[in-house]
């Protein structure tokens, strides 16, 4: 029988994976965006196996409330982006220190 | 059982896609991946019971963010190769930390299953009922008890939007090209723009 550790294991190897994308991937940017994506995918995977094996809603209305979050930070990282590109050509995370001011 | 090999294939996958998420070559192929990932989440949480965080995951995630990454991977013109750069160079540290987290989290996950911990009890406020389905449970809590919630949420969104827009918007520049004049537009009148003509059989009209 599938009980919540199974979901949790899930969660955990999906949770790893994200961070090590981002350890990975570290010159490009639209990667370590999906790598975020995968960490929330795993933080809304275990809230919603503990909402259902606790049988209590709350978990999935923060689910929602993550999945909020995740769109309005692939909107905006997205958007500074193209900014970023427009400006200088490139989306290296190098150079990203040299925007100052 | 059905249930144990439901959970072992989409379990399988969204693990798989997600490794192949990380080390995919081509941005456009991560992206891809990424949405197969997202696919077989929502079939875990079909699993679980959690219909309508599902269907929201496949519309919001799939829909929204994975078109909105795919497009501006192919938008901005990269080369991807030299982003790859040193990949293999930050693989040990990465690697390390990865083993060590994982470690952590399937330690908690097992010292749970060994009975040590006790997830604690629901105070059975947020309880869906026997004859409501998940949809309806969760959205009489959503307009209910989480209402202030659902409003900060709205007002995120909200926040995203203006802040993605006010971000990538370009002013036109002035005399670049011509611009529209809806004044100009409304004034020109029928009889200015339009002229009747009876050409003989045979002829052409000179305008």
């Amino acid at each position: 029988m599938i009980g919540i550790e199974h979901y949790l294991t899930v969660g955990a190897i999906l949770f790893v994976l994200g961070v090590l994308g981002i350890f990975l991937n570290r010159k490009n940017v639209i990667v370590i965006l999906m790598a975020v994506e995968l960490i929330l995918l795993a933080v809304n995977l275990n809230l919603v196996a503990f909402s259902a094996f606790l049988q209590d809603l709350t978990g999935q209305v923060f689910a929602m409330l993550v999945l909020t979050v995740a769109a309005a930070e692939a909107a905006i990282g997205l958007a500074i982006l193209v900014i970023y590109f427009r400006t200088r050509g490139s989306i290296a995370v190098d150079d990203i220190n040299r925007m100052k001011g | 059982m059905i249930q144990a090999i439901a959970f072992y294939f989409f379990a399988t996958i969204v693990v798989a896609s997600a490794v192949m998420v990380v080390m995919a070559r081509n941005p456009v192929h991560s992206v891809l991946w990424l949405i197969l990932a997202f696919f077989n989440a929502a079939g875990l949480m079909v699993l679980l019971g959690a219909e309508f965080i599902a269907m929201l995951l496949v519309i919001v995630y799939v829909g929204a963010v994975a078109v909105l990454f795919l497009f501006v991977v192919m938008m901005l013109d990269i080369d991807f190769a030299a982003m790859r750069a040193g990949f293999s160079r930050n693989a040990p540290l990465g690697l390390l930390i990865a083993a060590v987290l994982l470690a952590e989290l399937l330690l908690a996950v097992g010292a749970y299953n060994a009975g040590g911990l006790s997830l604690g009890t629901a105070d059975g406020s947020a309880v869906q009922a026997a004859d409501t389905s998940n949809i309806e449970a969760l959205g009489a809590l959503l307009y209910g008890r989480y209402i202030v919630l659902f409003e900060i949420a709205g007002i995120i969104l909200l926040v995203a939007m203006i802040g993605a827009i006010v971000l990538t918007f370009q002013p036109p520049k002035p005399g670049a090209r011509a611009r529209q004049d809806v004044g100009k537009q409304i004034r020109r009148r029928p009889e200015d723009a339009t002229v009747m003509k009876s050409p003989e059989v045979g002829q052409g009209i000179e305008l």
